[in-house]
């Protein structure tokens, strides 16, 4: 088999481009020329949109296991699944540090206070996940010693099963980051009333529809 | 276990230093119990006590209903030199739950007298720190009686927890 070398693109190709590259930075190229090199290097997006494609890549959760859904809970970070790969694997032990709370295993009545204080310490934005049955429905424990989590805070994903697999759980936190990247709000602003913040104020009736760094639920972007 | 013979022989060393304190003797199933007045729990357990059953193994609490007394206190004793286990039994209705505590004679039955009362309200009188141990201090009702409801709470779905009270209502 005979083998040919062949330069990528050209040496010519590339010296024009340093030469043009010169140009620009004495500022010696201007209006249409000026305008397709921006174009052809530059990305543009909101800034909302590039906070919440970084924030959804790179959770913070909390080093928080309840019962035995925090079995399956350590083995996501494990080598088999390594939730590393998309960015998870730093579990804070402080609150202040995380912004994923994995609610895994039951919240007995005596531990919802518990649980509710660690949640509030969290620095917002923060996302909880219900782990299992336990904390969402309260499965084979549904007696008077058990209360769902969605009783006292609010949860974005619930992962069934009892315990789920660490793949259930490894969808819900990519469902997780689909909704971050998706919807960045997160309903903050309905919570703090923060209405009138908008960069562009939509129509009256529905404030923030049409502005800038207001998302429509169903909008994602990437995951 | 003491067998049968050996449990009358223990009942009948009781009802001679106190008359009133046996009300029964059950042996069934290779376990020995013995059923006591609950004013007489202190001096049947002192007495077992200085007879070399002088390890507590359990305390538990039981719920009868619907027969009355409704409530008992199991405490199983263990002979360790002799490997010989007796269950001393009492039993309270649910109006009037009381009965002497142990702690003085074993430190032990702390722990599991706070359990007891917990999950079945039994008051246990000269207890050091008769508190409760599992459920919140504020919580209402004692879970384990039989006329308890099991409790539970409706499922949230997406269809109802607009009816449900949750965290925002």
């Amino acid at each position: 088999m005979e083998l040919t070398r062949e330069k990528l693109g050209g040496a010519d190709d590339l010296r024009i481009r340093q030469l043009r590259a010169r140009d620009m930075l004495r500022g010696d190229i201007s209006d249409e020329e000026l305008e397709r090199y921006v174009e052809e290097r530059v990305l543009t997006t909101t800034l909302d949109k590039a906070v919440a494609w970084a924030r959804g890549n790179s959770l913070f959760p909390a080093t928080f296991g309840l019962a035995c859904c925090a079995i399956e809970m350590m083995s996501v970070v494990g080598a088999r699944l390594d939730i590393a790969r998309f960015g998870f694997e730093a579990f804070r032990a402080s609150p202040r540090q995380a912004d994923l709370l994995i609610l895994s295993g039951r919240v007995s009545i005596k531990m919802a206070p518990v649980v509710r204080r660690i949640y509030d310490q969290m620095l917002e934005p923060r996302w909880a996940i219900a782990m299992g049955a336990c904390c969402s429905s309260m499965g084979v424990f549904n007696n008077y010693a058990l209360v769902p989590a969605d009783k006292f805070m609010p949860i974005d994903v619930h992962v069934p099963g009892c315990p789920p697999r660490p793949e259930a759980l490894m969808h819900g936190i990519l469902k997780l980051r689909a909704k971050i990247q998706g919807d960045p709000p997160a309903g903050w602003r309905e919570r703090y009333e923060a209405f009138g913040t908008e960069e562009v104020v939509g129509a009256a009736d529905r404030p923030g529809v049409n502005a800038v760094n207001v998302f429509q639920s169903g909008e994602t972007s990437g995951a | 276990m003491p067998d049968a013979t050996g449990l009358e022989l223990i009942a009948q060393d009781l009802r001679a230093s106190h008359p009133d304190a046996v009300l029964g003797t059950t042996f069934f199933r290779e376990e020995a119990t013995l059923e006591v007045a609950p004013a007489r729990l202190l001096d049947a357990a002192t007495q077992l006590h200085a007879r070399g059953y002088s390890f507590l193994a359990s305390c538990h609490g039981v719920d009868y209903y619907p027969a009355e007394p409704r409530l008992g206190v199991h405490y199983q004793l263990l002979d360790m030199p002799n490997v010989d286990r007796i269950c001393l039994k009492a039993r309270v209705g649910v109006e009037d739950p009381h009965v002497p505590s142990l702690c003085e004679l074993w430190p032990g039955a702390n722990h599991p007298e706070r359990e007891v009362y917990d999950m079945f309200g039994v008051v246990f009188d000269g207890h050091p720190d008769l508190r409760r141990i599992l459920m919140p201090e504020d919580y209402e009702g004692h879970p384990q009686r039989r006329d308890f409801p099991v409790g539970g709470e409706p499922v949230i779905f997406t269809y109802n927890e607009d009816k449900i009270p949750g965290w925002t209502r």
